[in-house]
């Protein structure tokens, strides 16, 4: 974006969402030079006090901020409590190495250890270890923790900052917080969501100028001393955002849509754990569709029982009692895994994808479904099967996962077979919808209506053709929902068609009562199906 | 070191059943439970060479003991008993947070 005259302007990446106006402050962690070493004594007293003083520092925090925060600090508490490791710091002292050094080489090597974990919950520490290193140098360089003073409502600036700085500055007044490195799924990024700063990373190089910032969380930009427009602009954008906000959000707190009487269920289907960061995901009625394709783009081949455990878990967790439908892996077709789905199919489309792929290597779906055993006794958890053709095949995953459930609680790990549903995408399946015994279906629009209409949906001149109201798709979607009503079994549709507000009179007619949609368009498709239920148009 | 001390050893194992193993929320509460007793304590996982003292954050951390595996539980000194089946419990119990 280019502002006036004046104005310089950056952008960056979105890692909280929000506007703020304020004097611009730099607190780059300055290192004020080189420290001159003292006797072995007077570095092992140096080192001690600075343990103290940063102890103290932390403490304090933890108390002021609680929670979730307090946790995150914690960890570093006990660091410092740890006589074993920081008895060898002081040894290293004693062997004529400098207070600071020795302390840094110390917590270095722990960081390198964490990082070197395959673990990402034991990486995520390293950058926690970091902030505790560079406090205490800090401290030992005579920077005696001196919290910089900032102006209430500033727009903080730093090439990165740890949680505890994050947490020292005071953020009652506003503000925002503009990184030039920085991640949007750091710690700090977590506790500036939840206290709901604007906060913008990734900017680049920002040069040493400017008294006054503007920073919008929403486009990712930082523009600095601001012209009279840029400023004008800036407001306006700010008032729409919290305008179009308060609509949103009037629409999704209301209870839930309804159509006609009957009541509509509005599930999410999310990607990752991370969608759930969505500010609107809150307001779902729980998860219609988690894809679990994610897990096998990590790199060093197919994820093990414990990542995918913890994966499932977090978002059992984020959903308590509400349902979460997990979807077992969808390889294939258009979506090849090396290491995992065939090489050199003519037609990958109609080939070894989804269930079928995992029944043909149970020693990858057997993981997956250890931690899915594992995972239903800690909340509502459904599972569905994609891309299931026959009966025969809903039934041979139900027994590989029955007997993974014996095995499991024969060595006394609790687990338990979850409700088992079906992905209803091969016309096949939604023509003889009666033969599976499925707990619930749901309806794979997008694989439906390009097996019906014999359309590749990857392919764009067949595009006008590619149309998810053809009648001959609504009937397949009525035939299941109907089916669905008389066997009391619940039918929900999480294709795209879901999210569309075109489609929606259209499903409803059908007797679609379940939708599963991204989160973004949650509210847009409430509303809609509020008018239309009022007698509306789409709107 | 510990098995040179005076008195009875008292050892006993238990299963972790921490969904993501002895991670940093674990770690600092077994720590803390073990600092409050004045025996000392060790634990490893089940077969591991070295044990490793029950009150040191670090090296629990750096155990990295896995979800579902045994931790193996000793300690010497006055209060020995009592910091074994404490340290039991925690784990057993899935390191609860302390009612307040």
């Amino acid at each position: 974006m280019q502002g006036g005259a004046a104005g310089l302007a950056y952008r960056g990446r979105t890692a909280s969402i929000g506007f703020a106006h304020g004097p611009f402050v730099r607190v780059d962690a300055g290192t004020n030079g080189e420290r001159v070493a003292g006797t072995l004594v007077e570095e092992a007293l140096a080192l001690r006090k600075a343990i103290d003083t940063a102890s103290g520092q932390i403490a304090e925090l933890a108390t002021i901020a609680g929670g979730e925060a307090a946790q995150i600090l914690e960890f570093q508490v006990a660091l410092l409590e740890d006589e074993d490791f920081i008895e060898a710091i002081f040894a290293s002292i004693g062997e004529g190495e400098a207070a600071d050094v020795a302390w840094r080489s110390a917590l270095d090597e722990q960081i390198a250890d964490y990082n070197s974990a395959e673990d990402e919950y034991l990486k995520a520490r390293s950058s926690d270890l970091a902030d505790l290193r560079d406090r205490v140098i800090n401290i030992l360089r005579g920077g005696g923790g001196q919290v910089p003073r900032i102006p209430s409502g500033a727009v903080v600036c730093a090439d990165d900052l740890p949680p505890s700085r994050f947490l020292e500055i005071d953020w009652s007044g506003g503000g925002g917080l503009a990184l030039k490195r920085g991640s949007p799924t750091s710690h700090v990024a977590m506790l500036a969501r939840a206290r709901g700063i604007p906060m913008v990373v990734q900017l680049g190089a920002i040069p040493d100028v400017g008294a006054t910032a503007l920073l919008d969380g929403e486009g990712a930009t930082l523009e600095l001393d601001p012209s009279a427009e840029q400023l004008h602009l800036f407001e306006k954008r700010r008032e729409f955002h919290r305008k179009s906000r308060a609509s949103a959000r009037a629409i999704l707190r209301r209870p839930t849509a309804s159509w006609r009487g009957e009541r509509i269920r509005l599930f999410i289907n999310i990607q990752g754990v991370e969608d759930l960061d969505h500010a609107d995901a809150q307001y779902a009625d729980g998860i219609g569709l988690m894809r679990t394709e994610f897990l096998l783009s990590e790199r060093g081949g197919p994820p093990d029982e414990e990542t995918q455990f913890r994966a499932y878990d977090a978002v059992l967790r984020w959903a308590e009692r509400r349902p979460v439908t997990i979807r077992t892996f969808d390889a294939g077709g258009d979506k090849p895994v090396p290491g995992f789905t065939m090489d050199g199919e003519a037609n990958p489309f109609l080939g070894v994808r989804g269930l079928r792929l995992c029944l043909a290597r149970p020693e990858i779906f057997t993981v997956q479904l250890r931690a899915l055993a594992r995972a239903a006794v800690r909340g509502n958890l459904k599972v569905m099967f994609p891309m299931v053709t026959a009966a025969g095949e809903l039934e041979a995953g139900r027994k590989l996962f029955a007997d993974v459930v014996q095995r499991l609680q024969a060595d006394g790990i609790a687990a338990m077979l979850p409700e088992l549903g079906i992905m209803v995408e091969v016309p096949a399946a939604a023509l003889a919808v009666t033969s599976f015994k499925a707990s619930f279906f749901s309806i794979g629009s997008n694989d439906l209506a390009q097996y019906v209409l014999a359309c590749d949906r990857s392919n764009g001149a067949l595009a006008p053709l590619m149309d998810p109201l053809h009648p001959a798709v609504l009937e397949l979607i009525a035939r299941t929902a109907e089916h669905g009503r008389r066997a009391g079994v619940s039918v929900s549709l999480c294709g795209d068609m879901a999210s569309d507000p075109r489609c929606l009179p259209a499903l409803m007619n059908c007797g679609l009562r379940e939708l599963s949609v991204n989160a973004s368009a949650l509210a847009q498709i409430k509303q809609t199906i509020d008018r239309l239920s009022s007698g509306g148009s789409l709107g | 070191m510990l098995d040179k001390a005076d008195g009875q050893i008292f050892t006993d194992n238990v299963r972790l059943v921490h969904a993501v193993g002895m991670h940093a929320r674990p770690a600092v509460k077994l720590t803390k439970l073990a600092k409050k007793f004045q025996a000392q304590i060790s634990v490893r996982v089940a077969g591991a060479a070295e044990w490793i003292n029950a009150k040191s954050v670090a090296k629990i951390m750096a155990m990295r003991a896995a979800h579902g595996s045994t931790i193996e539980i000793k300690a010497s000194g006055s209060d020995a008993e009592a910091a074994v089946a404490a340290l039991v419990n925690l784990i057993a119990t899935d390191f609860p947070d302390e009612a307040s």
